[in-house]
């Protein structure tokens, strides 16, 4: 527990990317198995233990610590974890389990007798190691090390690409030990069965007008509609169905019209929507049935989900993401027409000769069909995971929306003065995220409550009436005109930035970099 | 305010002035005023050892060990009927640089306040060192900057590496060579130290730096390639903080004592009441109160900033 809490210390303190790769390299080398695996599902938000509330290790502490002392401790502190942590007034000397110990015990622990054993550890801990249990017990893990940055040093302490971990990531288990001996050349690469697994997706970049369509020739691109929907995988085979979202989650469960519709083998990529007969309504129409526990048969009537398929990664049991895009795309027309579907249907390919053409096709249906844009595949790409260069491309209807990741909220003013509805909203330079506008409104009441809460749960820091978010939550942004502006440490500053949408699914490393905005100044 | 007659517990700058008529106070906390304030940043000099006493105006007066830095006293003032103790500045953890802080018994007690909060319990600096050197060993590419107060900590933390076994030269900004100096004329054998400025760029790698902490963001530090910083007080207790201030490495090595040191003070001292200031006096106003002891805070000008600590 000592080494963890030293690691967990200096991954939250160390404000350089190449020096949090370099900690955890380190650590991935010198802790034992199955540590160093608990660690890597810490880190990487993939444990779920039973959480105890902050709240009830507070009531053990006030059996023997002054309130009036606890509570100045404290308003000075900030933070009810690490006051509790530093104010923890027993100590012995016994040992503390090793990470995996403890973290085994938290697991067959009765919930009730959860705070008990915490109690008894936390008197055992020097006031770093306190520190870290209660982030381990509370669930609070928040060291700002996104997935991928951990599979970067995956990737380096292995010496392999970070294409390669992402291509297995989401099949391995905790405490993947057969990762760490594969990582160390003592085994073979782990094995992986594609039908319970989610296959990170391929994304695109925003195409620029002036600078892209000189380079990029009409003929070797295949065009299609940009849907407004949501990203899903289909995995189904071998008995098993799921639909994942892009970051991986799981959604099959609240859409089980759809999940029993469908039949076969294969893991497809495509479009969720809601409509009668592959007629989609609006976005807003969605989200009616999006994170919803139980579903009502007038839901399921009301809003029928479809899949619009763009995509097949593998055509049975195999893997085709290494052919060709128009090779994928028959593979796809062959499995549909041998495995008839009465939920899915195919994304249609836009028959184009032209940029100028296919701006006029794009118009057209932004104006009469509301589409968002369309999608620009080079014919020849292969199904690379995560935003390869010079691939794939979306042209989008409306250039003026970002998506952008929430960085502060502040209380607002008025009947709103209880609601932390003033946002601050920051996009990546780099590996940091720079601040680049404010908005408060666009949302509807319902969602003032959600980010309410949401802004709640994620507090990292306060600052009087300012709380600073955990960078997880992404908003799409629309707004009027950028302009270049020395006032600003981004240097641009948004006209009238409204909030367009919350993208509840999209995570924060795919929010927008500063360069997309810059492209935007008039 | 410079007085006439003032009687000065150590020789840290929100403790000690320039300008006062007559200055009474133990011969090391007198060299370190002259050498910070200049030989006559005061009018008359009375040096005053460690138990000896002098009587002023009917009161006995004599300084004996804080524990805080070199020449840190508590002073105890004694007439007749009452003896009455002010702490000055003061910790418990033994430290190479100073002789060890003696209880008193006494009737009041003045104590300082700066960590009294029961959040603040200080781990075994060396513990702490040994984190530093754990670092310095994983990542021997890059330089090691930490962040000291010039007087006390500087010396103190010094003294704490080399216990450790660390012989290396250790490198210093120029604003605390003067007193490293004076600490090693006083028999504080610190070791080798060497100037950081002036150096060529990339000859500081894997080199350890102290340097005071309003200094680590000036362009000299930028000469170090990608330094670790790391700081070392008592406030890197509180990790928010310590990233607040862009620190890596925290470092909890504190000259005052902590929230139980003060507690246990006050009760070895058996006064009857305590006045505290210098810190957070409203907790330790209220702790003194559940003990049944009579207490008030005693706010005193030009409480000190964070980074003597
Ligand atoms: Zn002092
Ligand atoms: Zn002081």
């Amino acid at each position: 527990m000592k080494h963890f809490a030293a690691f967990l210390e200096a991954i939250l303190l160390t404000p350089s990317r190449n020096q949090k790769i370099a900690h955890m390299v380190r650590y991935f080398r010198d802790a034992p198995d199955p540590d160093r695996g608990y660690a890597l599902a810490v880190l990487t938000g993939n444990l779920s233990i039973a959480n105890v509330k902050a709240a009830l290790l507070k009531d053990i502490v006030l059996q023997k610590v002054d309130p009036v002392l606890f509570g100045m401790s404290y308003d000075y502190v900030g933070d009810l974890a690490e006051t509790i942590g530093l104010i923890w007034p027993d100590h012995d000397r016994k040992d503390l389990p090793t990470l995996s110990g403890l973290i085994l015990e938290l697991e067959a622990a009765d919930k009730n007798r959860l705070p008990g054993i915490i109690a008894g550890h936390l008197s055992s801990a020097t006031p770093t190691e306190r520190w870290a249990i209660i982030k381990l017990a509370t669930g609070n893990l928040r060291v700002g090390v996104s997935e991928r940055l951990a599979k970067t040093a995956l990737a380096e302490f292995g010496g392999k690409t970070l294409d390669e971990i992402e291509k297995i990531w989401h099949g391995l288990e905790c405490p993947y030990t057969d990762l760490f001996q594969w990582l160390e050349g003592r085994g073979p690469a782990p094995e992986i069965h594609h039908h319970r697994t989610f296959h990170p997706l391929m994304l695109s970049h925003p195409v620029d007008e002036q600078k892209d369509f000189g380079n990029l020739n009409p003929s070797e691109f295949q065009a299609e509609w940009k849907w407004d929907g949501i990203r899903v995988q289909l995995v189904l085979g071998e008995g098993e169905k799921a639909m994942f979202s892009r970051t991986g989650d799981n959604i099959g469960h609240t859409f089980p019209d759809l999940m029993e519709s469908l039949s076969g083998s294969a893991v497809l990529d495509g479009e969720l929507l809601v409509g009668p007969d592959f007629t989609p309504l609006s976005f807003n129409a969605l989200q009616q049935r999006l994170n919803r526990k139980t579903v009502t048969r007038k839901m399921q009537n009301e809003y029928p989900p479809f899949v619009r398929l763009y995509d097949i990664l593998f055509d049975g049991a195999e893997d085709v993401r290494g052919l060709p895009l128009v090779e994928r795309r028959a593979r796809l027309e062959s499995w549909i027409a041998r495995n008839p579907q009465t939920k899915l249907d195919l994304s249609q390919i836009i028959p184009y000769e032209s940029w100028e053409q296919l701006r006029g096709i794009r118009l057209q249906g932004a104006e009469e069909q509301g589409h968002e844009g369309v999608m620009l595949k080079h014919k020849d790409s292969p199904y690379v995971p995560g935003r390869p260069k010079g691939l794939w491309f979306k042209w989008k209807r409306d250039p003026r929306l970002i998506d952008a990741i929430l960085m502060y909220a502040q209380r607002g003013h008025g009947k709103r003065s209880s609601f932390y509805s003033d946002y601050t909203f920051g996009v990546w330079k780099g590996n940091e995220i720079v601040p680049v506008g404010k908005a408060y409104f666009g949302f509807t009441d319902e969602e003032l409550l959600q980010i309410d809460k949401w802004v709640r749960h994620h507090t990292i820091s306060r600052f009087g009436p300012v709380r600073e978010v955990s960078k997880e939550l992404v908003f799409e942004v629309a707004f009027d005109s950028a302009n270049a502006s020395s006032r600003h440490r981004s240097g641009v500053a948004l006209r009238f930035p409204r909030i367009h949408r919350i993208r509840w699914d999209k995570p924060a490393q795919e929010a927008d970099r500063l360069e997309t905005l810059n492209s935007f100044i008039e | 305010m410079p007085v006439e007659r003032a009687i000065i517990t150590h020789a840290h700058g929100d403790h000690a002035r320039s300008g006062h008529g007559h200055v009474l106070a133990t011969p090391e906390t007198i060299g370190l005023m002259k050498l910070r304030y200049g030989e006559d940043s005061a009018m008359h000099w009375q040096e005053l050892p460690y138990g000896q006493s002098v009587d002023v105006n009917g009161v006995t007066v004599s300084l004996h060990p804080a524990g805080h830095i070199l020449g840190s006293a508590q002073v105890l003032l004694e007439s007749k009927d009452r003896r009455i103790v002010v702490s000055g500045d003061y910790k418990r953890f033994s430290d190479g640089t100073c002789p060890a802080f003696t209880p008193l018994k006494c009737d009041i007690f003045v104590t300082e306040a700066t960590f009294g909060l029961p959040v603040f319990q200080h781990p075994d600096p060396h513990g702490e060192i040994r984190k530093l050197l754990t670092s310095m060993k994983n990542f021997p590419e890059q330089s090691h900057m930490v962040a000291v107060y010039a007087l006390g900590k500087a010396q103190r933390v010094i003294s704490l590496i080399r216990q450790e076994g660390y012989n290396d030269p250790i490198y210093l900004h120029g604003a605390m060579v003067n007193m490293c100096d004076f600490y090693q004329r006083n028999g504080v054998d610190l070791g080798e130290l060497r100037k950081a400025t002036g150096l060529p760029k990339g000859a500081l790698k894997g080199c350890l730096v102290l340097a005071p902490p309003s200094t680590l963001k000036e362009p000299w530090s930028r000469r170090m390639t990608d330094p670790v910083l790391g700081m070392a007080s008592g406030w890197m207790t509180v990790k928010q903080r310590a990233r607040q201030y862009g620190i890596e490495l925290p470092l909890v090595i504190s000259d005052h004592a902590d929230w139980n040191e003060l507690c246990q003070t006050i009760r070895e001292t058996e006064a009857g009441e305590i006045w505290v200031t210098h810190g957070r006096e409203d907790a330790l106003v209220h702790w003194c109160e559940t003990q049944g002891l009579k207490a008030a805070p005693l706010h005193l000008q030009g409480r000190e900033d964070e980074e003597e600590a």
